[in-house]
């Protein structure tokens, strides 16, 4: 089996791309990364376009290996790789929708985050000349009974705004297609020519659940270009944020899981613990989703005595209360009824769609960013990785569970032994063209951001939600389920509306 | 579970006292709500929330509202799952252009008497996605706005103000001539 290395020297390497290789292939090793990629040897971590050449960033599941080819197309075509490997469809019709660039075979060529709106076509291409888009047409499933429900883009809930539409026969879901693309701001083109800084504030606004992992994966490729290393006591206090935002998501999840089976105390007692967190989190950084705190070169905000303070007392509200939070999901027959068994997603496909996060860690992905690209300071910290094989939602909920405890257990190891020093470096200007990457664990699942800065601005950046290759497996999950388990199995994928939809 | 109940008895509820509502909001307010609302309301109004394309950062301090901290049921304020049984239409985000005949049709599936207050930095004037090809900007472009949150994302004590504020001049609008 060739390693991704052999892949390298088969290209033109380029030089100034940080921390992993990026290469500019020709489409016979383009075709043949993609074949790997179809038999399950490499997972596709990302796909995005640029005006006339595509990028592709691999990683090798054994070796934690990374790289990224580059495929120039100057005629605006490029070989698809979701024709051979299904996970980049979406990110296929969304490179199409921004760039007008052409997935040759691609199956599925209806457009993605363009509804026909904007008033312009492919809005990051250099020529903008095309017709109008087509009409949008939903997938058909025929047969006896069969009947449509059409649920969004404005839900019943306070949620985030997608269409589902939902063929059924009598209870059971026989289909269910997506249509995402609603809240599409723009946010990479924004991001082209604009200041690191002005930058980071749109990365940390991505997604708002994730703004801590967004920022600290913007400004982690930033300093990868860019050369610099953050002081520790900075990267410290970044896995401190990341773990906070971690703890409150999971908290707030698997009560809304349970409320989503009608069981409410659990919720009632879980968004009690999550508030306590965003209290401390508050307390700490002055401000509850601790916003803008990460910054290219390190922290703009250090923890004094007080908030350490804060943060430990909510770690020992969440200790000493959670157990019986746990322990009432574990015995409640009627709760379990709803959750085991219910939207399964193999582990063929978890591991076919390289799906991140707890959706891969309850179908048998041990993935973790944290662990496997090991970045400061989890390299020096200890957790586990908890996985299940089971696939279920009951699993997805466990491996919130253990993911909290871990998130406890860390945050305490960050807080006796945060290191002392500065919180910050400052970056020594460079003209020259620099290129930079990173992968951070968020609590949703792994987020890519690629960047290319030059002259110290943004010349372009790639923002990747883990949700791009989870959102398709709710899909899978949902079929031969009832309709009514839908919002159970939706909120245990708890997928990104906004980190999709960019 | 008995004994997780049974704790919740003794134990003090979690529940703080209510801010004082926001004068500026009150004063943004004093011309949107009339007599008319006292009489068909009373003091209480349903809310339906729409994300017109926020990063989802509003939609989590708005569920924060809801929970044992804030409890916003006990003053009379309640998220409904339809615009058909809103008379509050909390709208979040800057309006992306894929958002925007949405947020109109369910601003038209709402019956009056209705307000609509436009939650966070974004939904004043689109916020840090302002000038984007996909935006259209604040909540105002699209829809009339009664108030405006400000926040990225407001504090649920914030939002909280703010639809107190609301709630006061519907109170009002009763006896004030």
């Amino acid at each position: 089996m060739p390693s991704l290395i052999d892949l390298m020297l088969e290209g033109r390497e380029t030089e100034q791309h940080a921390p992993w290789p990026r290469a500019v292939v020709d489409v016979s090793v383009w075709n043949f990364a993609v074949s790997e990629l179809a038999h399950s040897r490499w997972s596709l971590l990302g796909l995005w376009g640029e005006p006339s050449a595509v990028h592709m960033a691999i990683i090798d599941g054994w070796t934690a290996e990374i790289a990224v080819i580059s495929l120039d197309c100057p005629d605006r075509v490029y070989p698809s790789v979701g024709l051979h490997h299904p996970p980049a469809l979406r990110l296929e019709r969304a490179i199409h929708d921004l760039f007008g660039l052409t997935a040759q075979g691609l199956p599925d060529t209806r457009c993605w985050l363009d509804h026909d709106q904007w008033g312009v076509r492919f809005p990051l291409a250099e020529r903008r000349d095309a017709p109008k888009a087509a009409p949008y047409r939903f997938l058909t499933a025929d047969g006896h009974g069969m009947h449509q429900i059409a649920v969004g883009p404005v839900h019943a809930g306070i949620i985030e705004p997608g269409h589902f539409r939902f063929t059924a026969s009598g209870e059971t879901v026989v289909r269910l297609e997506q249509r995402l693309g609603y809240t599409h701001k723009g946010i990479e083109g924004l991001m082209a020519g604009t200041s690191l800084e002005r930058a980071a504030q749109l990365a940390g606004r991505v997604s708002g659940d994730s703004t801590v992992a967004y920022a600290y994966a913007f400004s982690r490729a930033a300093e990868a270009a860019l050369q610099l290393v953050v002081p520790d006591r900075a990267a410290w206090l970044r896995a401190l944020l990341a773990e906070l935002e971690r703890l409150a998501n999971h908290l707030g999840d698997i009560g809304a899981i349970c409320n989503d089976a009608s069981f409410s105390l659990i919720h009632a007692h879980c968004s009690v613990l999550r508030e306590s967190v965003l209290r401390a989190s508050h307390a700490a950084f002055g401000h509850r989703l601790l916003r803008d705190i990460i910054v290219p070169g390190g922290v703009t905000r250090d923890l004094d005595a007080g908030g350490t303070d804060a943060i430990q007392a909510a770690l020992d509200n969440i200790r000493q209360r959670f157990p019986a939070l746990v322990e009432l999901y574990d015995s409640t027959a009627s709760l379990q009824d709803r959750t085991v068994d219910t939207g399964v997603l193999t582990a063929a496909l978890a591991r076919q769609y390289a799906a991140g996060g707890t959706i891969g860690r309850a179908s048998g992905r041990s993935f973790d960013a944290r662990r496997a690209l090991a970045y400061p300071p989890y390299d020096s910290l200890h957790f586990e990785i908890p996985m299940l094989n089971e696939g279920d939602v009951n699993a997805r909920i466990w491996i919130r569970v253990r993911e909290v405890e871990q998130s406890l257990a860390l945050i305490e190891q960050i807080l006796s032994r945060l290191p002392q020093g500065s919180l910050g470096t400052h970056a020594a200007h460079r003209r020259e063209s620099r290129e930079g990457m990173a992968v951070v664990e968020g609590f949703r699942g792994d987020v890519l951001v690629w960047l290319r800065l030059r002259d110290g601005l943004i010349e372009r950046c790639h923002l990747r939600d883990p949700s791009w290759f989870q959102w398709p497996l709710l899909e899978a999950v949902i079929e031969n389920n009832i309709a009514a388990d839908f919002p159970l199995c939706n909120k245990s994928f708890n997928c990104s509306y906004s980190g999709q939809d960019l | 579970m008995r004994k997780l109940l049974f704790e919740s008895l003794f134990r003090r509820p979690f529940t703080e006292l209510p801010p004082l509502p926001d004068d500026a909001a009150v004063t943004e307010l004093a011309t949107a709500v009339g007599r008319a609302a006292r009489r068909r309301l009373g003091r209480s109004l349903s809310i339906r929330e729409i994300d017109a394309g926020s990063c989802n950062g509003c939609e989590l301090e708005i569920h924060a509202l809801n929970n044992a901290y804030y409890d916003i049921e006990r003053l009379g304020l309640k998220f409904v799952a339809s615009p058909r049984h809103a008379d509050v239409l909390m709208v979040t985000g800057p309006v992306t252009r894929n958002m925007r005949e949405a947020l109109e049709t369910t601003y038209h599936a709402t019956p009056n008497p209705k307000w609509v207050v436009a939650v966070g930095d974004c939904g004043r004037d689109g916020g840090c996605f302002a000038g984007s090809y996909a935006v259209v900007g604040g909540v105002a472009e699209v829809i009339p706005v009664d108030l405006h949150i400000p926040g990225c994302p407001p504090t649920p004590t914030a939002m909280l103000r703010g639809l107190l504020a609301l709630l006061e001049r519907v109170d009002a609008g009763a006896v004030a001539p």
